[in-house]
């Protein structure tokens, strides 16, 4: 994998890592645009406060342990921009700087940097979120039929009981209540799309987590497309599961991961406390990557290490 | 029906939602100490499965059958940590006798047992919730099993961490435990689950 | 007499700092992360495992010439249960609630290995004074480090230290801290930022003992 710093050819494994980042920070941009349009100013916001603390988090950390700054690689702004996309609109900006702050400092510097980090780190941060203030991660602003601004403390499509019924194509545009990126799913397709292009992604794991979502939820008695189209299902899938450093290299082990990830997502959705549930499905197939690479390699050491590289 | 319904997901609950490690803090020092390959790992957790099952039994009969009747429940503590050593040698000495090979991949591990606080914990928790001989059991032996979830998916991860950039202060001891944070953070959302 | 005196104290220093048994030896790691919810809690389990450290070091040393080599761990065990026992008593009566929040922390204070390990390794070779003084050194060190992750967790998870508000009106607690997952970040953060501290104090004692 490109992303694995640890070789001697720094430079060039530098750039070859920030052209990839630049690649995602492109795919992101369809998604921001829609959450800034959708949910205005608040969640303009809410993205510059965690891509800026997130950036200024490891400039500042890589000053002081005397290490080299590599801020210009973009991993940091990418995770950034993705922690800001799945926060809702209406989150205070110090629980915003602080949750960047954590991601980018414990969870992925602590660790020794890009490559090195065993958990997606915008995820890790909005499970901190969901665990210290809940009841700001659970206000959505309410911008469905009426779009007023307003913020009131609403439930998302998935919490279930009570609840605007939307059609499938309300919840494809995204005008809906939900965190900043992952309610227009146009949005996010057009991002998948470019990924798929330039080669950044392989189809395998979005398209195998979405399949595996889709079974799930048939087999739990939800409605799959309902499922499938609500939440940050289709958005942690694309732009979350896919990262280089936390998900597993071989494509058996890619398999798993992605079936895992949609499985545990509806499970937690049935029969969890959290209504959402891909944030601890991904950080759990997460944890369970290192095993999953060591039992199910499937290439030869030395040999279709390139190829790999880019398919991963 | 309805009862083993209940049971598996009293069972559930056991491995994830109440895990021992990342909930309830037992068995900890094994943990930390023997989570460095994922092989040791594995076999540290199954011989804790074999004891904390055993454990839990013994620990019901001698409460109950024992203590109460004689009046003498202040005993808990010291009766338990007994039985639990006494079961720890026989254990030792009959893998010896009956397995040979899985006493070559436990026997170092069993001593450590008798002072590891998730059994004197598993046994002490089946006083204090009051659960009966059948779900005593199921909680000594589910309950290991989510210590062996937790110890394999820590090695596997310690495994990743030998060549990560980690700062020289973290090294060792502090990483492992802010790795164990973030995975706690991840077992939350099996919260709610039962 | 005073040699004597001055080793009591390095002993009982040993204990507080340079074998401090959470942030040097890393002993007891359980209770260190599940009690430490509040100052307070810290405080009172560090003093029931100080108690016990005392009383088990002090039967031990003064039972060192007549408990055989082969069943000297039971007999630790059985010492320590004890103390234990006597500890679990007093606190159910006189202090329920410290009691109910410390649960069953209390009774396991048995198989911490910080207590077992000084018994085999000094009380077993020390005289009765020095076994007592070892004992408090290690508690101390023990209660302090307890109480201090305990500080931080309580400031940042529940904005009170010793359960006064502390923090402005304003301030939103950050509940992950009295969680479990705080208890291992607190204490491996802490861990991380002492090895570093160390780390520096003895690489400056080396430039200096170079130049000299």
């Amino acid at each position: 994998m490109s992303i694995r710093l640890s070789s001697a050819p720094h430079i060039r494994t530098s750039a070859s890592t920030q052209s990839l980042m630049l690649n995602v920070v492109i795919a992101l941009m369809p998604c921001v645009a829609a959450g800034v349009y959708l949910f205005e100013m608040s969640a303009l916001a809410v993205l510059c406060v965690c891509a800026g603390t997130a950036v200024l988090a490891e400039y500042v950390w890589q000053r002081l342990m005397k290490i080299e700054v590599r801020v210009g690689d973009c991993s940091t702004l990418v995770t950034g921009i993705i922690l800001g996309l799945t926060l809702p609109p209406t989150l205070p900006w110090w629980a915003a700087m602080v949750a960047s702050a954590f991601a980018i400092i414990v969870v992925k510097q602590l660790f020794g940097g890009i490559g090195d980090n065993f958990l997606n780190p915008a995820l890790t941060a909005r499970a901190v979120l969901l665990a210290s203030w809940p009841a700001h991660m659970t206000t959505y602003i309410d911008i469905s039929r009426d779009h007023i601004a307003d913020a009131v403390t609403m439930a998302t499509p998935l919490s279930g009981e009570n609840v605007v019924e939307y059609t499938y194509l309300e919840l494809f545009q995204g005008a809906i209540p939900g965190s900043i990126g992952e309610t227009c799913k146009a949005a996010i397709l057009v991002g998948l799309v470019y990924l798929l292009i330039t080669k950044t992604i392989s189809w395998r794991i979005p398209v195998v987590t979405m399949a595996s979502a889709f079974v799930s939820a048939f087999v739990l008695g939800m409605d799959p497309i309902h499922a499938v189209l609500t939440g940050g299902i289709l958005f942690g899938a694309v732009f979350m599961a896919t990262d280089y450093t936390t998900s597993p290299m071989s494509a058996s082990a890619q398999y798993a991961y992605s079936v895992g990830i949609g499985f545990l997502t509806m499970i937690i959705r049935r029969f969890g406390a959290y209504p959402e549930g891909v944030t601890y499905a991904i950080l759990l197939m997460n944890i369970l990557t290192p095993l999953l690479d060591k039992y199910m390699p499937n290439r030869i050491y030395g040999h279709g290490k390139k190829k790999e590289a880019k398919e991963a | 029906m309805n009862e083993i319904t209940r049971m598996l997901l009293f069972m559930v609950s056991c491995v994830l939602t109440n895990n021992f490690i990342f909930s309830r803090f037992l068995g900890c020092c094994p943990f930390l100490g023997v989570s460095g390959k994922v092989e040791t790992a594995a076999s540290m957790g199954l011989a804790v499965t074999f004891v904390m099952t055993i454990a839990s039994l013994f620990s019901y009969m001698v409460y109950h059958w024992l203590l109460v009747p004689l009046k003498i429940t202040f005993m808990q503590t010291i009766a338990f940590i007994l039985v639990i050593a006494a079961l720890v040698q026989f254990v030792e000495m009959f893998l010896k006798k009956a397995s040979p090979s899985l006493h070559g991949a436990l026997g170092i591990y069993l001593p450590l047992i008798t002072t590891n606080c998730a059994v004197l914990g598993v046994a002490t928790l089946n006083v204090s919730e009051n659960y009966n001989l059948i779900y005593s059991v199921l909680n000594g032996a589910f309950s290991a099993v989510g210590f062996l979830v937790a110890i394999v998916l820590m090695a596997g991860v310690r495994e990743r961490l030998e060549n990560a950039k980690i700062p020289e202060c973290m090294k060792g001891f502090p990483i492992s435990l802010v790795s164990a944070g973030l995975m706690a953070i991840a077992f939350m959302g099996f919260s709610g689950l039962v | 007499m005073m040699k004597e005196r001055k080793s009591l104290g390095s002993i009982f220093l040993n204990g507080v700092i340079t074998e401090n048994p959470t942030f040097r030896l890393v002993l007891g790691t359980c209770p260190t992360l599940a009690v430490t919810t509040s100052a307070i809690n810290g405080i009172g389990m560090g003093a029931a495992a100080t108690f016990v450290l005392i009383g088990s070091n002090v039967v031990v040393s003064l039972l060192r010439k007549f408990i055989p080599n082969n069943v000297r761990i039971p007999s630790f065990i059985v010492i320590i249960c004890t103390f234990v026992t006597m500890v679990q008593l007093f606190m159910q009566a006189y202090l329920p609630s410290l009691y109910e929040s410390l649960g069953i922390f209390i009774p396991l204070i048995v198989v911490n290995c910080i207590i077992l390990a000084r018994a085999e390794a000094f009380a077993s070779k020390n005289s009765v004074i020095a076994s007592a003084v070892d004992g408090l050194g290690m508690g101390v060190g023990f209660t302090l480090a307890l109480t201090l992750i305990g500080m931080i967790r309580e400031v940042i998870g529940s904005g009170t230290l010793f359960g006064i508000q502390i923090m402005g009106a304003g301030y939103e607690p950050m509940l992950l801290f009295v969680l479990a997952s705080g208890g291992f970040l607190t204490y491996g953060l802490l861990l991380g930022a002492i090895n570093a501290i160390v780390r520096r104090f003895q690489k400056d004692k080396h430039v200096e003992g170079g130049r000299a």
